[in-house]
């Protein structure tokens, strides 16, 4: 059977439908993921993507022309039946499954398997083949539950909330922001936001996504005035003029990466919580063997690695070059800063 | 083992030092006693000793993982921590254990007498009752050279503050050879009489650097001044008919310098002496190579005992006839040091560093001017009142070095560093121009401030050339000044020279990569301070 996708140098590429998955080069078509910088990209001659995916992606990419999809439709495009189905990585994000003559692959984008009760929770897709990510695909990552790191993190707000401090949280402003809104008990007192994630919180009030309320942080707010508030603002915005002006202040930083003891302590933060959009070693896995894939491409992450892992246990399994990355691990990289 | 690990995981979790002493204290305060000495033990560096070799740890460790050891070794180097990634590779405990932290190490320390297989029962039966951050603690205990962010310092204040002692006492109490096998919490911090062990010398006392000249230290007349040796601090104790030497590091040295064994008979009992081992010949300070030399070696051979012989250059008396005389007038210790010395006869090592006299700032200045010619780094500023104080403190003592050499150079080389550090490149080397090459001279590791080092970090990973195992080639482009305190010709180097304590002083964004110094450069400074 021939191959439904091939690796070009603009993108994934489906020539029975002449169009692209994720592309990272100008192309007319692109099917698309999820909202995140390094997956829709501007300058596409059209886009697809979930009509969850869609308000973000306007938001973001301004006046494009973007064609929507319901989750599970069946869409035919050229000789290509195309569906799109939950990647439970952030709200609206999807796999995207493609069936050319019967043999089936998908497109994973970014995933994670654990729901966390904001995102559209992933589902396994039976294929022949599967393109998958490895951000965290080495055997030391392992998440705790999500109740257990909302528990940690509202023990931290409190507490700074109880010394007078204002507790401020580094976080991407699609996906992981929200995580930590959804994840926070809005009893312990204000929460605040930097306009970075404000913007897609509306957006996302506005689909129907549920958020707490939470305070804009503009040039006109009295910061002190919100002692013992939460703040989430943009990893960037940790250690800048914009946090200092909320006066006594503890930092955190939520990330995948805060599972290394190394990572955490060179972090300038004060503390770190294990969260990711992305899954973990023994999510990986799960969702690579529930597929029932024997060809797997792995494109992001630990790649050399988990290919050599999973042709250990028998998967024909190579390395796909692209332009993703994985979750950011340099926090003042601001390039990079909402790619993941 | 819980509370241990609730305690390590906040002194862990803050660089702030108010909630690590106000954790430590509550852990002095409720834990039992017997794991409150091992707590001290370890957070002093008295770890138990290492009962199993790694391989056996990575093996089980992949095994009861169920991932193959290839794998267990790709993920090390990302973690950079043995002992961690052990425990982040382990599936979830199935028990639970109320075990003490002293239980576990006791565990450990069984572990040599026990067969292999049963060893291997033992770790891993220990493992699936563990929670992670235990099983860390467990694995740190097991595989040695566990570092915790506690300072000595800081857990001498907890225990103050736990214990209603004054800081200083219990930094003495703490000094010695004990270890929680020949003590007891109770005789170790409780009891009364930290003389009681006849081995335990006093807490050092530290000078800070003077980094402005002397004048605002006020009048020279109440102030003494000495050479600063380049050797290692040294206390010297006499009692009992025994001696025992010992470095500022609490490391015992008794036993590599076998010179002082002849001062039982001639110093009194209850003598402590503060001062500087140096290799000594004829009248004059040897390189401190020749010192590096008698360092490694726990038994000297005789050729070396005769081609670097070390002495005692002392400058402080500490007891006297068994009485503690740290709070006696600097000038009055001195006076009774220099009468001790000079009844000495020639043979015993044990000589006076003399005063520098000296009537105005001006004065000393000239004379700091001459450290390098004789083979010392400065001089010392002791007021002549003072008592001797323990640790570092401000005020009555002050070590004026001459200032560093310094020389710019070229990054070329890159490697990471180690442990809390290893996401971060750290280790580097610098070259000097030889026409159009650059000629490696010297690696440095500190002196950049955390944010220098992310920025150099992240050019480096966007700036390798080649890669030779964990170490990076980079484009040269970036100069550094490098200070150091002397400079030696070594013919193990490729450059022929090899600088004492080198470290990056200054990173030079001012300066183009072609105005670097040269090789010929680092020889005329041979020539001068070699
Ligand atoms: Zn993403
Ligand atoms: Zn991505």
């Amino acid at each position: 059977m021939a191959d439904v996708l091939t690796f070009t140098d603009r993108g994934i590429y489906c020539a029975a439908g002449d169009f692209y998955v994720d592309p990272w080069k100008s192309v007319d078509r692109a099917l698309i993921t999820h909202g995140h910088a390094d997956h829709a990209r501007w300058g596409m001659g059209s886009y697809l993507a979930t009509e969850q995916a869609a308000p973000v992606m306007r938001m973001r990419l301004g006046d494009i022309q973007l064609d929507t999809i319901r989750y599970g439709e069946v869409r035919q495009i050229g000789s290509a039946s195309v569906s799109f189905h939950p990647a439970g990585h952030v709200p609206g994000s999807a796999q995207i499954r493609i069936d050319v003559g019967g043999e089936v692959w998908v497109v994973s984008g970014d995933y994670k398997v654990v729901s966390d009760g904001l995102s559209e929770p992933f589902e396994p897709v039976k294929c022949h083949a599967f393109i998958s990510e490895c951000t965290f695909g080495l055997p030391v990552f392992t998440w705790d539950s999500p109740k257990d790191v909302a528990a940690k993190l509202n023990t931290w707000w409190a507490i700074a909330a109880a010394e007078g401090k204002t507790a401020i949280v580094g976080a991407y402003s699609l996906g992981k922001a929200q995580r930590i809104l959804s994840s926070c008990d809005p009893s312990i007192g204000p929460i605040l936001t930097h306009a970075a994630i404000e913007n897609t919180n509306e957006v996302l009030r506005g689909q129907g996504y549920s958020l707490p309320d939470t305070v804009r942080v503009t040039a006109e707010t009295d910061r002190k005035a919100y002692r013992g508030a939460l703040v989430v603002a943009p990893p960037s915005a940790l250690g800048s003029a914009w946090a200092r002006k909320f006066g006594a202040t503890t930092t955190a930083f939520a990330s995948g990466w805060m599972a290394l003891r190394g990572v955490r302590r060179r972090r300038a933060a004060d503390r770190g919580f294990v969260m990711s959009d992305h899954a973990d070693w023994p999510g990986l896995n799960s969702a690579i063997a529930e597929t029932g894939a024997e060809r797997i491409f792995v494109t992001h992450g630990y790649t050399s690695v988990f290919r050599k892992w999973l042709e250990s246990q028998g998967y024909d399994a190579k390395i796909v070059e692209t332009d993703y990355d994985g979750e950011s691990l340099d926090a003042t990289d601001t390039s990079t800063e909402d790619a993941a | 083992m819980k509370r241990f690990a609730s305690l390590f995981t906040q002194v862990d979790q803050t660089t702030k030092t108010l909630p690590k002493v106000a954790a430590l204290k509550s852990y002095f305060e409720e834990a039992p006693e017997e794991d409150r000495l091992w707590c001290i033990a370890i957070f002093s560096g008295r770890r138990p000793k290492r009962t199993l070799t790694t391989p056996f740890l990575r093996g089980w460790a992949a095994e009861k993982a169920g991932i193959p050891l290839w794998l267990f070794e790709e993920a090390y180097p990302v973690v950079g921590d043995l002992a961690e990634t052990i425990a982040l590779v382990l599936p979830p405990a199935t028990r639970d254990s109320d075990q003490s932290l002293t239980h576990w190490i006791n565990v450990i320390r069984t572990l040599p007498t026990l067969e292999e297989e049963e060893r291997k029962a033992t770790v891993l039966d220990a493992w699936d009752q563990l929670d992670p951050i235990e099983r860390f603690i467990f694995n740190k205990l097991l595989t040695g050279g566990w570092r915790v962010g506690v300072s000595q310092k800081l857990m001498t204040r907890a225990l103050a503050q736990a214990t209603g002692q004054d800081e200083a006492v219990i930094t003495h109490k703490l000094m010695g050879n004990w270890t929680p096998d020949t003590t007891t919490y109770q005789q170790l911090i409780e009891a009364d009489d930290p003389t009681a062990d006849l081995s335990r010398p006093y807490p050092f006392y530290l000078a800070y650097q003077l980094e402005d000249g002397p004048e605002a230290l006020g009048t020279p007349s109440e102030w003494r001044a000495e050479r600063k040796w380049d050797g290692i601090r040294g206390q010297l104790i006499v009692r009992g008919g025994e001696h025992h030497l010992w470095s500022r590091g609490e490391d015992l040295m008794t036993d590599r310098f076998p010179e002082f064994t002849v001062t039982p008979d001639f110093l009194p009992d209850g003598t402590v002496i503060d001062g500087e081992v140096l290799a000594w010949a004829d009248g004059a300070p040897l390189s401190f190579n020749a010192l590096q030399k008698r360092i490694g070696r726990k038994t000297v051979p005789k050729k070396l005992l005769a081609e670097a012989p070390v002495i005692l250059k002392s400058y402080d008396l500490l007891e006297f006839d068994g009485e503690d005389w740290r709070d006696r007038p600097f000038d009055e210790r001195r006076a009774r040091l220099e009468a001790l010395v000079h009844e000495l006869p020639s043979e015993v090592p044990v000589k006076l560093s003399p005063l520098v006299a000296f009537e105005t700032w001006d004065a000393l200045t000239t004379e700091r001017e001459k450290s390098r010619d004789l083979n010392a780094e400065g001089v010392m500023l002791k007021r002549g009142d003072s008592p001797y104080l323990s640790g570092r403190k401000k005020g009555d003592w002050w070590k004026w070095k001459v200032d560093p050499l310094v020389i710019d150079a070229v990054m070329i080389y890159a490697q990471a560093g180690h442990g809390r550090r290893a996401n971060l490149f750290t280790d580097f080397t610098f070259a000097v121009w030889n026409g159009n090459d650059l000629v490696p001279f010297t690696k440095a590791y500190s002196g950049l401030t955390d944010a220098e080092f992310r920025e150099i970090t992240s050019w480096v990973r966007k700036n390798t050339q080649q890669r030779f195992g964990p170490v990076r080639q980079v484009t040269p482009h970036h100069v550094f000044e490098i200070a150091f305190e002397g400079i030696q010709e070594s013919p193990r180097h490729k450059s022929g020279v090899a600088l004492r304590f080198p470290r990056m002083s200054r990173w030079r964004k001012d300066k183009p990569l072609q105005e670097a110094n040269t090789l010929d450069d680092l020889n005329d400074m041979l020539r001068i301070y070699g």
